[in-house]
């Protein structure tokens, strides 16, 4: 069993313990260690239950490579899924819960499962879609959903918060091992500016465990120094608990801080996203261990030998008490080494190469340690834990040779460079036959826009197998020039591949030994994928989930195509491996989110009324980023009925509208006039300095895109007022005409918008309550006529005044600068008083522009619609050669007669039709649906005539005036509605122009 | 004269570095040719300032002028003396093509104060610009984006920034500049 050693424990601090629990239980641990090690050293051996069966696992790892000790960490505003308990720290006060088991973790239902395995073959989902269609629906999906996944989704809002921090610099090492510290400071020697980060919170990765000399000192004290002179180099950024997660175009990566996991803090960030901008990027991500594929390798106890020396030597925490190696290279005696010193039984290693010579196996030897070469394990087995393992020769079929009792099985299959970060941005992998591994292709690395390459791999995650050649190679990934860190040669004997133990396992052994631990892929699987002609491995993978989920296949994926491979009957590399793509291991949803979430989630973008708005009660509408008040609705009023009074008020007396938000664009230069000509359907050019007019722009397809009052400012100069939405938008197509179609045009255009607070006022008193602000403006109907402007004081302020209506009645739109936009708003309403002056939404501003039948880019129009299907024929010029979208109204379907054309719809009933609602005809369509012949657009109920009022697109419309036609309604029944001119209120615009 | 306000007046806030709504700024926005003798003599006779270099902003006594774009530029003042500087410099531009506006009241601006290395450290939480102090020096102007919002930062010395944007978004810049420097938060990065 698992347990702590009274020593020992290079990362833990003794003195301060730690509390936390686990499936309610409560642990303790000490300072240092991982949840893993803690779990370990509490005895605490069975941490899950695998995805599919349900089987009991166990840790396997010590990184982020894990694929089973994944935990519910948290609860509440703090809960987090999947957690991989070998990269979560230990803090006092954590909650850990496993995952996957129902109802407890001791006792699974599901481990029924298992039993039916058999039931359950590769690609089990695909095929249940096969049988019996209700089977589908009453069996297998019920069953499935209540058994399978990983971690509960969390249920609250997260407390923590989470920011980005974007860098440049000139080289980006990713992995704090000996080979990135080499790495960092090779290159931090020659100049460079250098960001060095490791994912752990310790630096020098495994070579302190593994007992590396480095320059004639223990790997330990070379790191400190190393770390202290890097540290004291100004140019060079060192940070631990941040992962490289990916790497992109160009030289742009992601790297993953994890600033409170493991001392948790709401006042600061948790997670922090850098976005490092690198003129080169060095992958120091050092190797990971494959395990071995034997029956029973899953069972709890069954570990990657290096991790059961990482327990043992960084956190004094005992895997087992008898530990069998097995191994097919020299690591494997590493460990037995590591164990035996801290005093623990190894009844033997077993050694699946033929002849187990060299110093570590001479050294094991010499330590006492029984060594069996030629041999390997046939099975292990055990009620949910590592008890007994059968020995065989591993050239057999797996007959028993010995029987070994024993708690923990330390595996050691050879190492696979993580290659994963070299292969995001499209660097390739070589086979390395001599160490049975994918290593990154230096000729083919990811190259960037120069089409050089940009990142180098370094050290082990480059193939690199002893320290001294780790150090050699980083010493060069990072272009350091003079003499690099120096450790002596190893005599290393040979590994030989292991893809199956025993090499002739039967049906039986291979039908138990898992290649994935997290997905419940078996050797058998893999093969059964095979036989039904799955050839490519990313197919594989999808069919059997080799390597899919949170880990990815970091333990699986070499071991699962060696096993296809030789289905197949092909070489390893002509197999190929998966595609890895970012990030390298899980990242927060938080991190990536950033900054982004409750007030900061989106601009919200504000007019300088705004805040009277939100004081006097708004009910707001969101218009692109803008939020408008929609109506004013009072105490006790409902915003119906708010809409209504401010439609009345305004219609009788005079309303207040913040029109700020209209996008206003300056066009100047000796070619405006002929600019705007193109831009509008009409005649810009002729439009007289001091008056305005109305016009359409469409896009080059013909489509309506916009429409807005435009003011001649000059005698170069225009001002085209756009929609609220509209604004960024038709700058940038202005700007993309000029700079692409039109450049040696000379015409300069400015947004403007935000430069002015714009207000309406409208009504029959407008005039009157512009007047009693005084000023030097004459506003009387002589000297601002309808469709004219000007500018001077009213009151104190600065104004621009457009004589422009969208309601019909008259209207001034007053243009300040924004600054004294909120003291004019005030002076409106002190001016207005004895009127009653009335503030009122884009509602009320829909309604009354329905009510003069005025279209609404986005109501009236969706993408589709031209401007001759709304019958503003009288917007577009006739004389013009040319303008956008001209050509494309000629085409034959924009000149159909049986267009869908504006009208009005006025009901029998006087109801409000529904927005959206279709007119149907007799008969039916291809599809068997009920034929349409229109379709509303806009439809109120109009306070002023106190009736629904409609406005649709109606096949022939304007030529059916009177008809009546059919709206079916959702549930049953229709409204009828009457063909009238879409202009229900002042048709001769007498209100409007006094 | 009625009363004036900037977008959020007074708003401020302390944390590693302090974060001050700057008031009423002029800004006028100036395009052109750049390279024409004749439109820099005429802004030089104007604001007494010559066209800055790419990225640059060159200032004078209480105006500066920052390049925006191969024909851009922006000039600042007194927020009173922009309307006054758009006629002089329309009318001094009037023989080539040009377009000057009063963009005053269309921005927001914000001054940051601290330790250099705290406002770059902030700052980079927010921009994918290249803040280190080699790329984005004392005299130099960058036009960028704050998180989701278009934004230009320039240095007036080591301890003193300043972002402009938006109006209409002054407040969720400020948030997230008060955001970014909270205390907790600090990076360490910059030095």
């Amino acid at each position: 069993m698992s347990h702590r050693l009274s020593t020992g424990g290079r990362l833990i601090d003794r003195s301060e313990r730690r509390s936390f629990r686990f499936n309610g239980k409560t642990m303790t641990g000490f300072a240092g260690d991982t949840l893993a090690a803690a779990l370990l050293g509490s005895g605490q051996t069975l941490v899950g239950r695998s995805f599919k069966y349900h089987r009991p696992r166990g840790i396997v790892t010590s990184g982020g490579e894990e694929p089973n000790a994944l935990m519910n960490l948290g609860t509440a505003k703090t809960f987090e899924p999947n957690a991989r308990a070998t990269t979560t720290e230990l803090f006092d006060g954590l909650t850990a819960e496993s995952q996957n088991h129902w109802p407890s973790l001791e006792f699974d239902v599901g481990e029924i499962n298992a039993k039916l395995s058999r039931f359950l073959p590769a690609g089990f989902y695909y095929k249940t879609f096969l049988w019996p269609r209700a089977f589908w629906k009453h069996v297998y999906e019920p069953v499935i959903r209540a058994s399978a996944g990983l971690g509960k989704a969390p249920r609250h809002r997260d407390a923590d918060h989470y920011e980005y921090m974007h860098v440049t610099t000139d080289v980006l090492v990713v992995g704090g091992g000996i080979a990135g510290l080499t790495a960092a400071k090779a290159a931090a020697v020659s100049g460079a500016e250098v960001m060095l980060v490791e994912q752990t919170a310790n630096w020098g990765g495994r070579a302190p465990v593994d007992g590396a000399v480095i320059d004639g000192q223990p790997a330990e004290d070379w790191v400190a120094a190393t770390v202290a002179e890097l540290e004291a180099m100004p140019n060079v950024r060192l940070r631990t608990r941040a992962m490289g997660a990916g790497v992109y175009d160009h030289g742009y990566s992601l790297v993953y801080e994890r600033l409170t996991d493991h001392a948790p803090d709401p006042s600061r960030p948790r997670h922090r996203l850098w976005k490092v901008r690198a003129g080169r990027i060095v992958t120091a991500t050092g190797s990971i261990e494959r395990p071995l594929s034997f029956a029973g390798n899953d069972l709890p106890g069954v570990m990657l030998a290096a991790a059961v020396r990482d327990y043992v030597v960084n956190y004094g925490v005992a895997p087992g008490k008898r530990t069998v190696v097995v191994t097919n290279n020299d690591d494997g005696y590493r460990t037995a080494l590591a164990l035996k010193e801290a005093g623990l039984e190894v009844p033997v290693v077993l050694d699946a190469r033929k002849q187990a010579t060299g110093p570590l196996a001479d050294a094991a030897r010499e330590a006492g340690i029984r060594v069996a070469a030629g041999r390997g394990i046939a099975k292990v087995t055990g009620k949910g834990k590592v008890e007994v393992v059968h020995i065989c020769d591993q050239a057999g079929a797996g007959a028993v040779v010995e029987e070994v009792r024993a708690d923990c099985v330390a595996m050691s299959g050879g190492w696979s460079p993580v290659v994963h970060l070299w292969s995001h941005c499209g660097g390739k992998l070589t086979w390395d036959d001599e160490n049975a591994c994918f290593r990154p292709d230096p000729d083919r690395a990811p190259t960037g826009a120069d089409g050089t390459p940009f990142v180098a791999a370094a050290g082990a995650a480059n193939g690199a197998v002893t320290t001294a050649e780790v150090l050699a190679d980083a010493w060069a990934a990072g272009g350091g020039s003079g003499e690099a860190p120096k450790a002596d040669a190893e005599d290393r004997q040979p590994m030989m591949p292991v893809w199956a133990m025993p090499a002739q396992a039967p049906y039986a052994l291979r039908a138990k030994s898992w290649l994935d631990f997290q997905n419940d892929v078996k050797v058998t699987d893999v093969e059964l994928a095979a036989r039904e002609g799955f050839q490519s491995v990313e197919h594989t993978k999808r069919y059997t989930t080799l390597g899919m989920a949170t880990d990815q296949g970091k333990l699986s994926n070499i071991n699962g195509l060696a096993v296809l491979a030789r289905e197949l009957g092909e070489d390893i590399p002509a197999v190929g491996t998966t595609t890895f793509r970012p990030p390298y291991t899980p990242i927060s949803m938080g991190a990536i989110g950033g900054e982004a979430r409750g007030e900061l989630f989106q601009p919200v973008r504000r007019t300088p009324i705004h805040d009277w708005h939100e004081e006097n009660g708004a009910h707001w509408e969101p218009v692109g980023h803008w939020r408008r008040p929609y109506a004013f609705p009072k105490e006790g009023e409902s915003t119906h009925d708010a809409v209504t009074r401010e439609v009345r008020a305004t219609r009788e007396r005079v309303g207040l509208l913040d029109a700020s938000t209209l996008g206003k664009l300056i066009v100047k230069g000796p070619d405006a006039g002929r600019f705007l000509d193109m831009l509008y359907t009409n005649m810009m050019s002729t439009l007289p300095v001091g008056k305005c007019r109305y016009g359409l722009m469409c896009t080059e397809n013909g489509f309506l895109t916009d429409d807005g009052v435009v003011a001649r400012l000059s005698d170069d100069a225009w001002l085209c007022h756009t929609t609220t939405g509209g604004a960024d938008r038709i700058h940038a197509h202005m700007e993309e005409w000029l700079q692409t179609e039109w450049w040696d045009w000379k015409v300069y255009v400015a947004n403007v918008t935000e430069q002015y607070a714009q207000v309406a006022v409208v009504g029959p008193k407008a005039r009157e309550v512009l007047q009693a602000l005084g000023g030097d403006m004459d506003l009387s109907k002589e000297a601002l006529p309808f469709m004219q402007w000007a500018e001077g004081r009213i009151g104190d302020f600065d104004a621009r005044v457009f004589r422009i209506s969208f309601s019909g009645e008259l209207s001034y739109e007053v243009a300040v600068p924004a600054s004294q936009g909120r003291a004019f708003w005030d002076a409106l309403l002190d001016a207005g008083r004895k009127h009653s002056i009335t503030p009122y939404g884009t509602e009320a501003l829909h309604v009354m522009r329905a009510e003069k039948g005025f279209i609404m880019i986005g109501d009236e129009t969706d993408g589709t619609v031209i401007p001759q299907d709304l019958g503003l024929n009288w917007a577009i010029s006739k004389k013009k050669e040319d303008y956008l979208g001209k050509r494309a109204q000629e085409r034959d379907h924009m000149t159909d007669p049986l267009r869908w054309k504006l009208v009005g719809l006025e009901t029998l009933d006087g109801s409000v039709i529904p927005d959206g609602a279709y007119a149907a005809e007799e008969g039916l369509n291809l599809n068997g649906q009920r034929k349409t012949e229109g379709r509303v657009t806009s439809t109120y109920y109009s306070p002023t005539l106190d009736r629904g009022i409609a406005m649709g697109l109606v096949e022939r419309g304007p030529d059916r005036m009177g008809e009546v036609i059919d709206f079916p309604l959702i549930g049953g029944g229709s409204v009828k509605a009457k063909i009238v001119s879409p202009v229900f209120y002042d048709p001769d615009g007498e209100k409007q122009n006094v | 004269m009625s009363d004036r306000i900037s977008a959020l007046p007074g708003a401020a806030s302390s944390g590693s570095i302090r974060v001050e709504e700057a008031g009423l700024q002029g800004m006028v926005t100036i395009r052109g040719d750049l390279g024409d003798k004749g439109v820099s003599d005429a802004l030089k006779k104007v604001v007494g300032l010559t066209v800055p270099e790419k990225g640059q902003r060159g200032a004078g006594d209480g105006m500066a002028l920052l390049w925006m774009s191969p024909d851009e530029l922006m000039l600042t003042a007194a927020h009173s003396e922009a309307p006054d500087l758009v006629t002089k410099l329309g009318d001094a531009l009037s023989g080539h093509h040009h377009l000057v506006c009063n963009v005053s009241d269309a921005r927001a601006v914000f001054r940051l104060t601290g330790e250099g290395a705290a406002i770059r450290d902030a700052l980079a939480k927010l921009t994918p610009a290249d803040l280190r102090p080699s790329a984005l020096p004392v005299g130099m102007v960058r036009r960028t984006r704050l998180a989701q919002v278009a934004a230009a930062v320039w240095f007036e010395d080591e301890g003193t920034a300043t972002v402009v944007c938006f109006r209409s978004v002054a407040a969720y810049v400020f948030g997230l500049l008060a955001n970014a420097s909270k205390p907790g938060a600090e990076v360490g990065y910059f030095r």
